[in-house]
């Protein structure tokens, strides 16, 4: 059986490729995409803390759901993020981080 | 899950991660997030959360994804060229990860309690029977030494978070319509002359 720790250092792991992916990319769809896998990674923590902290024989439920609303709002947040994205094609008809400078002082 | 399952959708998972960030066609980027995200649902099957798993296979590997490469096709994206790279923001990144994974060592360099599992057996499943309903589905279930996954979520999630439930089917509906909105917008003031 793996321990807990070992969830914990995957999940750190998935966690750290996520924000190099973030901080390191420039497409800015790939930068969304590498938030998710930061997402899923919070996820795994919380599903292996409610397994592994299990009250009176069962799995902490109450991990999950806050997992489950995880899920929901990242479905919702993955919509209007891509609509800003299109809008912002439409405007400026690029997508790549360091040519979308007008907000530079 | 045994130790070699374990490993080997961990690792599954990690490649997929890292092939994200490697490729630089988007689309290839999108396909190596659906592999490292089935690895992510075999690992919550592992923890005994059935439902999770099935629903990140289901809205992430399939509707998210769907989406990401639905809007990829559409903008019509080219291969990100390689640009000259300039070292102080690629530096100051790197840093910020290797700090952050260096905290994270310190951290599990404890041993945290609850190292192992709790078992999840006949025994243990029957004794938990006790604090539901005694003629109810999911005490049956537990009687005969399953875990009834969805209808624990489905029992937690009516009784206990309602309120969120509901709050969240709002907050479904102003992202629908705010995406209709935020689409329809920009064409609008496209076609009106100014």
């Amino acid at each position: 059986m793996p321990s807990l720790n070992d969830y914990l250092l995957v999940s750190g792991l998935l966690f750290a490729i996520g924000l190099a992916g973030v901080v390191l990319r420039r497409n800015i769809i790939v930068v969304f995409m590498c938030l998710e896998l930061m997402l899923s990674a919070a996820n795994l923590t919380l599903v292996a803390f409610s397994r592994f902290n299990g009250t009176s024989g069962l799995p902490d439920y109450n991990g999950q759901m806050l997992v489950f609303f995880v899920i929901t709002v990242a479905a919702a947040e993955v919509a209007v993020g891509l609509a800003i994205i299109v809008a912002l094609y439409r405007a400026k008809q690029t997508i790549h981080t360091d040519e979308l400078v007008t907000l530079k002082g | 899950m045994s130790q070699a399952l374990f490993w080997l959708f961990s690792t599954i998972m990690l490649i997929g991660a890292c092939a994200v960030i490697a490729f630089r066609n988007p689309v290839s980027s999108a396909m190596a997030m659906v592999t490292s995200f089935v690895g992510l649902a075999a690992l919550f099957i592992g923890l005994s959360a059935f439902f999770v798993g099935m629903i990140q296979i289901l809205v992430y590997s399939g509707a998210i994804m769907v989406l990401f490469l639905f809007i990829i096709m559409l903008l019509d994206l080219k291969e990100e060229t390689k640009r000259a790279t300039n070292g102080a923001p690629l530096f100051a990144g790197l840093a910020l990860v290797v700090v952050f994974f260096i905290q994270f060592i310190g951290v599990l360099g404890h041993k945290l309690p609850n190292q192992s599992a709790p078992e999840l057996n006949k025994e243990t499943l029957a004794a938990a029977a006790t604090q539901f309903p005694a003629d109810g589905k999911i005490t049956g279930a537990l009687n005969n030494g399953k875990l009834p996954d969805v209808h624990l979520i489905g029992h937690t999630l009516f009784t206990e978070y309602n309120l969120p439930l509901q709050i969240l089917g709002v907050l479904l509906l102003v992202a629908t319509v705010g995406v209709v909105v935020l689409s329809k917008k920009s064409s609008a003031s496209e076609n009106t002359p100014s």
